[in-house]
């Protein structure tokens, strides 16, 4: 089933950590510049694919902890949820609805429903591809 | 002499591109002509790297590194395809 490629092993242990930092800051990095939540959940999604493909289809399920389905239900639920506040606010559906504050360490924190629609999306990608991925990998056996 | 040396790179990597893409077009069997694509997502990483040195956008490194990470999964992928069986003769 797998590789048993030494090389490809200690590289996707060492990567996996670094592209799920990267695929964080990819989603947090989103609003003004290159990077979102679709980008961010396929980097995310691609590492551990790289993790599924070094070692076995068990280790990648455990790396997850959850079935991807699961990810997937979560992230769409997270995303209709940031639609509705700006229905209470007599705003029509969708409307993004900004708070800021100011916090003791970090300084202004701006929090949008934008920022929970797009956590939503990334959780949908990384449920989805994985799906696929992991299905595809365990047909093969 | 900086848009010299970006020219030159830009035409050095168009040369090595058609060159890929001619073995990709000749390549005999499949491994060849997943190493012609391997070869041409690389170049791909170069120009982008070319076009963020030439217009200080640093964000598009970013981009490179995304491309990077799926070209080599794309060829992982290719590899285990063909280390299982898949057919090599596809003339």
């Amino acid at each position: 089933m797998n590789m048993h490629s030494l090389i490809l092993r200690t590289a996707g242990h060492f990567l996996l950590p670094l592209l799920l930092l990267f695929s964080v800051f990819l989603l947090l990095r989103g609003h003004d510049e290159p990077g979102g939540g679709f980008i961010g959940g396929l980097v995310a999604a691609a590492a551990i694919v790289l993790y599924l493909f070094s070692m076995d289809t068990e280790s990648a399920r455990k790396v997850l902890r959850v079935d991807p389905r699961d990810v997937l239900g979560a992230g769409m639920v997270l995303a209709v949820l940031s639609t509705i506040p700006g229905v209470f606010l007599g705003q029509p559906f969708f409307t993004a609805q900004w708070w800021e504050f100011t916090a003791p360490v970090f300084g202004d924190i701006k929090l949008s429903t934008v920022l929970i629609f797009d956590i939503g999306v990334y959780l949908v990608v990384i449920g989805s591809v994985l799906t696929i991925m992991l299905n595809l990998a365990e047909a093969e056996d | 002499m900086f848009d010299i040396a970006i020219i030159a790179a830009n035409v050095l990597l168009s040369i090595a591109l058609v060159l890929g893409f001619w073995r990709l077009y000749l390549g005999p069997t499949l491994p060849d002509r997943v190493v012609a694509l391997e070869l041409i997502a690389s170049l791909t990483i170069g120009y982008i790297a070319v076009y963020v040195i030439s217009s200080g956008r640093t964000p598009f490194v970013d981009v490179a590194m995304v491309l990077a990470l799926t070209a080599f999964l794309a060829a992982v992928g290719f590899a285990r395809y063909l280390e299982k069986g898949g057919h090599r003769d596809d003339d």
